[in-house]
């Protein structure tokens, strides 16, 4: 076990370095980040010039990346446009988006796996019928569409909650935004569990379980639902990255300045340093959350081994 | 919205019970009615940091309007440029000019505000060390040259043509003759600013301190500025309500959303798509006015093809080609108005705007269109390409408008196509390299209510803002006559006379007027736009 999380945490070096390198070149061949700063007039030649080199964008682009990943191994992720340091940023979006992402993550796993359970063991029912349209009409519908459809009936029609997020973002203003967040994924998660629940209801083992005379509940839960939960959980692990990072559409429709707002700005505005330390991180946590999900797999089902 | 108080606390109610949700109030922003007569209003993240001399953009400028006052200010209403802080700005020669301050102004850290707070915030903001994207402001006053090279290190550190006479006096002299210079100075880049601004800077730009009716209580980066009415305040133009709270929002639909939901008093940028909406919303409550913006359709001079003998004659049929009044109309809902001339109505008739300077050439006619363009030798290459940036505004729609009338009128479909750049930064690197073919799209805001900034800065040869590198000896011969001009009458006559060359020529093509818009709840009054499309924060009344 122990091999084998120091071979991973290794092959995370160079999956790491590409990553923010690819991005780094993206970033720059997208053209002068100054020309942008002075709206619709010409910079002027000599402040231009200052500013190139106050950010170090005189400099050939492997050079500005070496520098750039020297500085953040000291923590310094340089100087967005507007004056605020990247790593000020960061501290004031992750936390937001962590926040949204976690409710999220939790509608997923309450409402997702217990439909799921529900659906797979009713396998050909009415409610299973019902909840797989639904879940299909989810999938349907992009995210933008059920953001500014909830935002508009609870918000301003019936006036339930306010359209817009605070700068303080407390949980319970975040409830409606993560239900949204998760509305996709959580229509896999349900179907997921689904197959997987119904297809382990007709293993040996289960039978086995039921024969001994255990409980029901104790079949399903410790027995059933624990082995059925491998798909699921390797899809929600990997879908925390993907989470934090699309958040865009839905931080933009509920007024959250979290990572998504944060890029979005970056890249409207090209600011290398500011992208790039947020993929930068953004990678880090895709990363780990994998290599946490390949290490759930053995709690989960105790025959997998690692070596 | 307001109205339903008791319908609201029962669905609350209910939603307590299935969910911890909160049930907003009010808002945090006014609480309407507890007395506060706190504004709150809806910002975007200034792009820059906010200094004087280093802001450039609107949302960055709405603050230094609510915290700062200079030599002038602009009257909210007719634009006139008045003394504010100056008590007077005397000159002989249209070139040598002796400012002299009033007495009393103070910072609201109660620091004095003297004849140096403006000399030295000047030289700060002109020194190319400093990095101040407005450094170009001080251009015309002597010595910046030198402190301000085009090429290698500054080789002094004050503009020379700047002077301390005593505590409230002190001259500017100009590098050429400019008769209305005084009038530019209301302008927020020449404001004033205190001794803590060069002390401690950092902690000066996470907490600005400043002349104006507005003191800075809180600042959240990227999020949230609470601006409180400074008691202190000397000026005549005091705040009416307690203060104001600037949210940013990810997006202007957001924010009309919580103005219809009233959790927001001011929104100054309707979306695009609510506009169609925005007048059975909101009704008396939409504003809708002029503001100093035109947007043009602009050449590439520096490629032959464009600015050989008989082009003139091709632009002037491609601008007659444009359907100005259906685009105005469909497209933005008459938030655009056909331009006529190339300067702003927000100037008025005094300032130098003048309705139909331009004349036919700026009149649909599709007869005419395409003859003009046939005897000018056709469109360079037969197609002309309008580029524009994609990422903000809706410059597609409106491209792809104009080039709809454009192909209407010239009866082939291939004669105009719409070329989008993916970002505004990309765009604005391609236009000052001189790297696009064809036409693009350009826009000026201006920086201060005078003709001259209408004129100078985009065509004058080799001048900063012109793009497409267009000159013309008798424009420049023009201005420089009517900026030697010691009266206004003659000054702004003349330069609508360099105005007139712009129109045989046909340099670019004007499309139409810009209009700011807003809405504002039924808890605040007075609210109006200034020719900036800025609101005037301190007129507003809360109820």
């Amino acid at each position: 076990m122990g091999r084998y999380v120091i071979r991973r945490l290794l092959q995370m070096i160079p999956v790491f370095f590409g990553a923010t390198l690819l991005i780094f070149l993206m970033v720059n061949v997208m053209g002068d980040p100054i020309a942008g700063l002075c709206g619709d007039r010409k910079c002027d030649p000599a402040t231009a010039e200052q500013l190139k080199k106050e950010f170090g964008l005189d400099k050939p682009v492997w050079q500005q990346y070496a520098t750039y990943m020297g500085n953040v191994f000291t923590g310094d992720f340089g100087t967005a446009f507007n004056g605020q340091k990247v790593t000020e940023l960061m501290s004031t979006a992750f936390p937001l988006t962590i926040r949204l992402t976690l409710v999220a993550i939790v509608f997923e796993i309450v409402i997702g796996i217990s439909l799921g359970v529900v659906t797979g063991l009713r396998r050909g029912r009415p409610i299973d019928t019902v909840v797989l349209l639904l879940t299909l009409v989810v999938i349907a519908i992009p995210t933008f569409v059920t953001g500014l459809l909830l935002q508009l009936l609870l918000g301003v029609e019936w006036g339930v909650m306010k359209p817009s997020v605070s700068s303080e973002a407390p949980l319970n203003e975040l409830i409606v935004p993560g239900l949204v967040l998760a509305s996709v994924s959580l229509a896999y998660v349900t179907r997921l569990t689904r197959t997987s629940i119904a297809e382990n209801r007709r293993a040996d083992y289960v039978r086995t379980a039921i024969a001994k005379g255990l409980p029901r509940r104790r079949v399903i839960t410790r027995h059933l639902l624990r082995n059925s939960l491998i798909p699921v959980v390797t899809f929600i692990g990997t879908d925390i990255g993907a989470l934090m990072g699309g958040a865009i559409v839905t931080e933009r429709i509920f007024n959250i300045h979290g990572v998504g707002f944060q890029l979005y700005q970056g890249i409207l505005r090209q600011s290398t340093q500011t992208v790039v330390g947020f993929v930068t991180v953004l990678v880090l946590v895709f990363l780990v959350a994998n290599l946490i999900v390949d290490l759930l797999y053995a709690v989960l089902d105790p025959r997998i081994r690692y070596a | 919205m307001r109205g339903a108080t008791h319908a609201k606390w029962a669905a609350c109610a209910v939603t307590v019970a299935l969910a911890a949700t909160a049930c907003g109030g009010g808002g945090d922003s006014g609480g309407g009615g507890d007395g506060s007569g706190i504004v709150g209003s809806s910002w975007g993240d200034p792009q820059n940091p906010l200094e004087p001399a280093n802001t450039n953009e609107v949302q960055g400028g709405k603050v230094l309007d609510m915290i700062f006052r200079g030599l002038m200010r602009y009257d909210p209403k007719t634009g006139e440029a008045k003394n504010m802080v100056a008590e007077k700005i005397d000159t002989k020669d249209s070139q040598n000019f002796t400012v002299k301050i009033k007495d009393g102004w103070k910072f609201s850290n109660g620091e004095k505000i003297t004849a140096k707070s403006f000399v030295d915030a000047w030289n700060y903001g002109a020194h190319l060390k400093n990095n101040q994207k407005n450094a170009y402001f001080f251009g015309y006053i002597e010595g910046y040259d030198k402190v301000h090279p085009e090429k290698g290190d500054a080789s002094a550190d004050t503009l020379s043509g700047l002077k301390v006479v005593d505590d409230t006096t002190f001259t500017v002299k100009l590098t050429q003759k400019f008769s209305t210079w005084p009038k530019t100075l209301g302008y927020p880049a020449f404001a004033p600013l205190p001794k803590a601004f060069y002390d401690d800077h950092d902690a000066w730009l996470a907490k600005p301190v400043g002349n104006g009716p507005y003191t800075v209580d809180s600042y959240a980066k990227g999020s949230k500025m609470s601006l409180r009415k400074w008691d202190g305040y000397t000026g005549e133009d005091k705040a009416r309500n307690g203060g104001v709270d600037l949210k940013v929002y990810t997006d202007n639909n957001t924010a009309y959303t919580d103005l219809m939901a009233g959790n927001l008093d001011l929104v100054d940028d309707v979306p695009a798509s609510q506009l169609k909406n925005a007048k059975n919303d909101l009704g008396d409550r939409y504003i809708n006015t002029p503001a100093g913006i035109i947007q043009t359709l602009a050449f590439p001079f520096y490629d032959s093809k464009w600015s050989k003998a008989g082009m003139e004659k091709v632009r002037q049929g491609l601008s007659m080609a444009i359907n100005r009044e259906q685009i105005t109309e469909t497209i933005f809902q008459k938030t655009r108005t056909p331009a006529t001339d190339w300067t702003s109505p927000v100037l008025g008739e005094a300032g130098g705007y003048k309705s139909g300077l331009c004349g036919d050439p700026c009149k649909y006619d599709a007869d005419q269109a395409k003859k003009l363009i046939a005897d000018g030798g056709g469109i360079p290459g037969g197609t002309l390409k309008i580029t524009y940036n994609a990422d903000t505004g809706s410059h597609k729609e409106w491209v792809d408008a104009v080039c709809n009338s454009i192909n209407k009128a010239l009866g082939n479909d291939k004669s105009c196509v719409g070329s989008p750049v993916g970002t505004f930064a990309d765009f604005r690197s391609k236009a000052s390299q001189q790297k696009l073919d064809g036409a693009w799209r350009a826009g000026w805001q201006m920086d201060y209510p005078l003709i001259q900034n209408f004129l100078q800065p985009l065509y004058y040869t080799d001048a900063p803002s012109n793009d497409g590198k267009w000159s013309d000896k008798k424009f420049d011969e023009l201005v420089d006559k009517a900026n030697a001009e010691t009266d206004t009458g003659k000054a702004v006559s003349t330069f609508q006379d360099a105005e007139k060359v712009l129109a045989e020529q046909m340099a670019v093509i004007p499309l139409w007027y810009q209009n700011g818009s807003a809405g504002y709840s039924d808890k605040v009054s007075d609210v109006a736009l200034n020719q900036f499309s800025v609101p005037v924060y301190n007129e507003i009344k809360v109820s």
